[in-house]
């Protein structure tokens, strides 16, 4: 998983290595300042020699000016290497989304992806940052700190190697034990969010229900489950300072001790001052271990989120374009079906045995009841989803031979869900066409009865569309819908419920000029109002998965009853329309 | 199906876990607030107070130990042939009691602080959330979805910072900055003097450090929120990019946005970064500059009494003074951030709840020998208002579903009303059906009947109560509810019918599911029943999900039904199946429909024409197409709904 991850660091791999470096030097120096402070105390101080305190005061402010030097390089190698690797990890993710399939994509949800790309890359901004500049940095320290010590006085150095393993088994029983509990706080806040996330969104129901003290009580119930778990982990955790405060202390009072009677007893070579170094010494080393077990903790903390990250970037497309000779061109319009099954889940089909044999160019319309597998049915025609079984022709050839792009080029569809993008009309109109010219997105818009409204605008074809379309009603954007797709001028045109929001006179309208701006063009349509395909060359009557019927209007009200229930429903009561 | 049925267009997403800005300023009322919950821990919270100060005395002890152990015993026993140990001993089994009373106060009081820290967030987050609840529907209407959000997880986790390291930090802190001041005092006065002023220069240059590094967070946030903003829209319309092939578009944008980021992202860290480094080696400095100034003064000076031993213990001391200056200097920033979430989290708590001066309850009853009607706990299926009077006297009505409004006037914002002079009138078991375009008051009607809005001018009476009188919860819960927007819970199908009546049984959920043509499609799911539903039903079509939310109300069994666009994604044939089913479930009760497909509508008793907020055409079916008003244009299709 972190060799997967840190394939994502690239270009940054120089700053990632110069940093720990340059850390390395910072740390050199800082492990040096005690001794030479010690001769400064031991041959300066003591004897009262200015000049060798003067001497040894500018080494040590030399030694700074370095360190300091290292320091700020490596802060700012750390921060570059982080950010980019944070940079390069959303390129990777967000490209990675961008070959995946409709499945694919039902697999995650909308807001999973967005919290992986965003908060679960911050976090391991952080863990990377953090590591490299801790990871090396503690047990840099520790190492030389140690090697400086056991210079200044072996004996005396023991002391730490009885302290460092105590502090580690008992740093490790607490991280050990207060783990488990952190992952499962982790797991209860995002619970937390989730009640408090669809109580805002579903707060009408909630208050239409009167749920609002049911909506308390399971926020309650989280809220106290993590206030008890955190207790419980900090408790655990708050061994922490005193455990360390009391090695530092006894390493203190041992070196006091011993040092000092070395020091009384003479002929050893220790000093005053050495024992002040040694004493500095015993804050460096304990820290470092101490840093060392937070490295652990971030580590393990981020590591969910590495996870998530990893789950994104190892999703396979399950949809690819044929390796080698692939189709590249689409001869015409006409599909065919033959046997096809599909299943959104292994067992549960939801298109059984579907065969059809669509002519280029044909007017087809689809209706069904919901859940009738409508969309699924069209869905296969671009490759959107794999079919199970049987397969799917377009133009004579297996729709799994073309070149994907090409498929979907030829292959316009408009989703139920369409979404219109920020930016202007002209610019939502060019996802279909990049390099359609002014008029020729007029025309499309024409096609599409879009025209009439957009003109309407006071900034016509320029107005500003907010995301998601939101300052556009539901039938004008399914209008603009169609007329993005009409600009790619594909061979085949599918409609998914795209009207259900037009009136019916604009609708029939819509299909009329439709007819007439591309005659060869084949069209399917799904609806779900008679009106709009009674007039189709040839209705497809979808039932639970199953063809139902496949006819003109007059043949289907003949010899169709779902067909003939369906118009029923929407004539009866008088008024024809 | 339209979609732009909301004045406020919603965020869902739930912003990352950022910096915030800062240098805002520190709000004393928000201070106070934020005090005045721990106020309820005083005890525990003076007994953390004592710990903190025997910890920072047993530092302060140890760090002037030196002096003691170099002067009073190194020194002199250097001097002697047979020198006597057992003196120092003593000195160390002291200096080791009061380290062990240090440490066990240090234990004691993270062991406290937790608790009360923890104890006190719960009761803020617990407070917020059952106050948001009692906010009116408006509040949740004009503000931000992910701004709310965020409360709950950006400004609470800056106060847990605040509460559970930042208070007791800067505390601790100051004691030892106290405790080590007058032990620096009494060791030499001008070292003293020359560790403030070196430590203040410290503490200015921090802040400024800290400004510069505050300006590019500002940028980097800015940045984030488009990045953030792009994945959001993108990944919304990924089904769209894929079906019209601008994968390498997309990715392109997103590059730009994304490089964008990471320079800012870059310059703020670095910034950041180089604190650490600056701080610690302008430290080293201070650190021999004392050292220096020492020897100066004990060589050239031997009346200020500087001793070797001196020195060594200020050496030590002056660093426990200067790291805490450091350290308190680099909260601020923390205070004054997680102030500012505290004061997010407070406005939230003051809003103004949802006002409710009801007092007629909705009870269930019997039918008496006599016809009159008796009170009872259990489930009748007989509904009546008890109505208290001043005098003391019950009165019991029966609810009918008699719904009237006169001369009401609205308007969400008072500068723009969108209901005139509307008055209607709906008899008990009618079909009431309200047509229109978008923005003509449809669904504002319906706000006002269980009062998500409360009416301006004009009165609203049910069963000849003004509602105003009838508690809310009561009014509501009178009322069934089936909106457009479908909002369904994560928990099993269900769970998310038996929202409607919390004591449903299965048998009943999966009646209601019958009933509302649902159950064919459940009982497709891997589990039925006990499918889990997560991310709002997002495994579910529309439609499936708007009969999910029509069997939740069935099971609910409510005595008025409002269906507000309730059928928009159903197709025409499973609508007539469903509404038959509702038919047969409201036989007698009263139903509110509102619709944009007219074939819904059609066999409603009365229909509304609702035109820019006036009611202009009202009648049934037969009626309004003999009319060959407006609502017969829609009908022809002369005229675009929507």
């Amino acid at each position: 998983m972190i060799k997967k991850l840190l394939r994502s660091v690239r270009d940054y791999k120089g700053h990632s290595i110069a940093a720990p470096l340059f850390i390395c030097g910072e740390v050199v120096m800082e492990v040096i300042i005690p001794t030479l402070m010690a001769s400064l105390l031991n041959y300066g101080v003591k004897p009262g020699d200015m000049g060798y305190i003067l001497k040894m005061g500018a080494a040590i402010a030399g030694c700074c000016i370095i360190s300091l030097f290292f320091g700020v390089a490596a802060g700012r190698s750390a921060a570059i290497a982080s950010t980019g690797f944070a940079k390069n990890l959303r390129h990777d993710m967000f490209s990675r989304i961008q070959s995946y399939s409709f499945r694919n994509i039902d697999k995650f949800s909308t807001s999973s992806l967005v919290t992986r790309l965003t908060t679960d890359v911050n976090r391991l901004q952080d863990a990377y940052h953090m590591f490299i500049r801790v990871a090396v940095r503690a047990p840099a320290m520790l190492l030389f700190s140690l090697i400086m010590a056991m210079r200044l006085n072996l004996k005396l150095s023991l002391i730490f190697l009885g302290a460092i393993p105590v502090l580690v088994v008992g740093l490790y029983l607490i991280m050990s034990h207060a783990h488990p509990v952190f992952e499962r706080i982790f797991k209860t806040y995002d619970k937390l969010n989730r009640v408090v996330q669809e109580d805002l969104r579903g707060i009408r129901v909630v208050k239409a229900f009167v749920r609002e003290d049911k909506e308390t009580e399971k926020f309650d119930e989280v809220s106290e489950q993590i206030a008890a778990d955190t207790i419980k982990a900090e408790k655990i955790l708050a061994f922490n300072a005193p455990l360390m405060q009391m090695t530092v202390y006894i390493c203190i009072m041992l070196i006091c001790w011993f040092g000092a009677k070395l020091i009384i007893a003479g002929g050893s070579g220790m000093q005053e001052g050495d024992l002040s170094a040694l004493l500095q010494y015993t804050m460096q080393i304990l820290m470092s271990l101490m840093m060392l077990s937070m490295i652990f903790v971030m580590l393990t903390m981020s590591r969910a989120s590495a996870e998530r990250i990893c789950e994104v970037l190892d999703e396979e497309s399950t949809i690819l374009s044929p390796k080698e000779g692939a189709v590249t061109e689409v001869k015409d319009g006409g599909i065919v079906f033959e046997n096809v099954s599909f299943a959104y889940h292994p067992g549960k089909d939801v298109l059984h045995n579907v065969n059809l044999n669509i002519p280029s160019g044909a007017n087809v319309g689809i209706i069904g009841g919901t859940g009738s597998s409508k969309s699924t049915l069209v869905q296969l025609i671009p490759r959107l989803y794999e079919v199970g079984e049987g397969k799917v022709t377009v133009g004579g050839v297996d729709v799994r031979d073309y070149d994907l792009q090409t498929l979907r080029d030829s292959v316009a569809m408009v989703l139920q869900k369409n979404v219109l993008f920020s930016g202007t009309i002209k610019e939502n109109l060019r996802w279909g066409n990049e390099d359609a010219t002014d008029e020729q997105i007029k025309d499309a818009c024409v096609a599409a009865c879009a025209d009439e409204f957009i003109s309407q605008f006071p900034e016509g074809y320029d107005t500003y569309i907010e995301q998601g379309g939101s300052n556009v009603s539901g039938g004008q954007k399914q209008r603009l819908c169609i007329a993005r797709a009409l600009l790619k001028t594909p061979k085949i045109l599918i409609l998914d419920d795209s009207t259900s929001a037009v009136d019916t006179r604009t609708d029939a309208l819509l299909r009329a000029t439709l007819a007439k701006t591309a005659p060869g063009m084949t069209k399917l349509m799904i609806a779900q109002r008679i009106s709009s395909v009674q007039n189709c060359d040839m209705i497809i009557v979808l039932d639970n998965g199953y063809i139902n019927g496949i006819g003109t209007h007059s043949e289907l009200l003949q010899n169709n009853v779902i067909y003939r229930e369906v118009y029923e429903s929407q004539v009866k009561g008088g008024g024809e329309e | 199906m339209n979609s732009g049925k909301k004045a406020e267009p919603r965020r869902n997403d739930i912003p990352g876990r950022g910096v915030r800005v800062p240098g805002q300023k520190l709000d004393m009322k928000t201070v106070k607030r934020v005090l005045s919950y721990l106020g309820a821990y005083k005890l525990r919270l003076a007994a953390v107070f004592a710990c903190i100060i025997i910890s920072a005395l047993a530092g302060v002890y140890g760090a002037s130990f030196l002096k003691t152990l170099i002067d009073d015993y190194v020194k002199p026993l250097m001097a002697q042939e047979n020198p006597d140990l057992s003196g120092l001993k003593w000195e160390i089994i002291k200096l080791g009691i009061i380290y062990a009373c240090g440490a066990l106060a240090s234990f004691g009081m993270n062991r406290l602080m937790v608790t009360v820290a923890q104890s006190v967030l719960k009761n803020i987050r617990q407070t917020m959330f059952a106050r948001m609840q009692r906010l009116p529907v408006k509040y949740f209407d004009t503000h931000n979805f992910g701004d709310t959000m965020s409360r709950y997880t950006n400004d609470t986790d800056t106060l847990r910072q605040l509460i559970s390291q930042s208070i007791p930090q800067v505390v601790s802190s100051l004691c030892t900055v106290i405790a080590t001041f007058s032990a620096m005092l009494v060791a030499s006065v001008w070292l003293t003097l020359f560790v403030v002023v070196t430590a203040f220069a410290m503490m200015l240059l921090v802040k400024a450090l800290g400004g510069k590094s505050g300006r590019y967070f500002v940028k980097q946030q800015q940045s984030v929120g488009k990045v953030n903003g792009y994945i959001e829209e993108m990944i919304n319309g990924q089904k769209v990019i894929q079906v019209f092939t601008r994968e390498a578009e997309t990715v392109e944008g997103f590059d730009e946005l994304n490089s964008e980021l990471c320079g800012n992202a870059a310059k703020a860290n670095i910034f950041a970064n180089v604190l650490g480094p600056v701080m610690n080696n302008l430290g080293h400095l201070q650190y021999i500059l004392i050292a220096v100034l020492g020897g100066v003064l004990a060589i050239y000076f031997p009346a200020t009494g500087l001793t070797l031993g001196g020195i060594m213990a200020f050496l030590q001391l002056s660093r426990s003074f200067t790291n805490p200056v450091n350290q308190v200097s680099q909260q601020i920033n923390a205070v004054v951030m997680s102030m500012a979430g505290a004061k997010r989290i407070f406005e939230l708590m003051d809003e103004e709840p949802e006002t409710d001066d009801g007092y007629v309850t909705l009870v269930n009853v019997r039918r008496g020998e006599d016809g009159g009607l008796i009170e009872c706990g259990e489930r009748t299926g007989l509904w009546a208002w008890k109505h208290p009077h001043g005098d003391g006297t019950l009165t019991y009505t029966e609810l009918k579903g008699d719904v009237r409004m006169s001369e009401v006037d609205f308007g969400y914002v008072p500068e723009k009303i969108v209901l005139h002079d509307v008055t209607l009138f709906a008899e008990p078991g009618q079909k009431v059906a309200f047509v229109g375009a978008t923005g003509a008051g449809k669904t504002t009607i319906t706000n006002l009947i269980n009062r998500f809005y409360d009416i301006a001018d004009g009165k609203i009476r049910y069963d000849g109560i003004n509602i105003n009188k009838i508690k809310k919860a009561d009014l509501r819960r009178s009322l069934g509810m089936v909106l457009q927007d479908v909002n369904l819970f994560t928990g099993t199908v269900m769970e998310n019918i038996r929202y409607g009546r919390l004591d449903a049984t299965d048998e009943e959920c999966i009646a209601a599911a019958k009933l509302a043509n649902a159950d064919s499609f459940i009982s497709v799911l891997p589990d039925g029943y006990q499918t889990m539903l997560e991310g709002d039903g997002s495994g579910l079509s529309q439609g499936q999900r708007q009969l999910l939310a029509i069997a939740r109300a069935a099971v609910a069994d409510p005595p008025v039904m409002i269906l507000d666009e309730a059928t928009s994604s159903i197709d025409t044939r499973t609508e007539a199946i469903v509404s038959k089913g509702m038919d047969g479930l409201m036989q007698g009760r009263t139903v509110f429909v509102i619709a944009h497909r007219l074939s819904t509508v059609r066999n409603s008793d009365v229909i509304m024409v609702l035109d820019k907020g006036r009611i202009i055409e009202r009648g049934d079916h037969a009626r309004l197409i003999a009319e060959k008003g407006q609502y017969y244009r829609l009908y022809t299709g002369a005229f675009e709904l929507d």
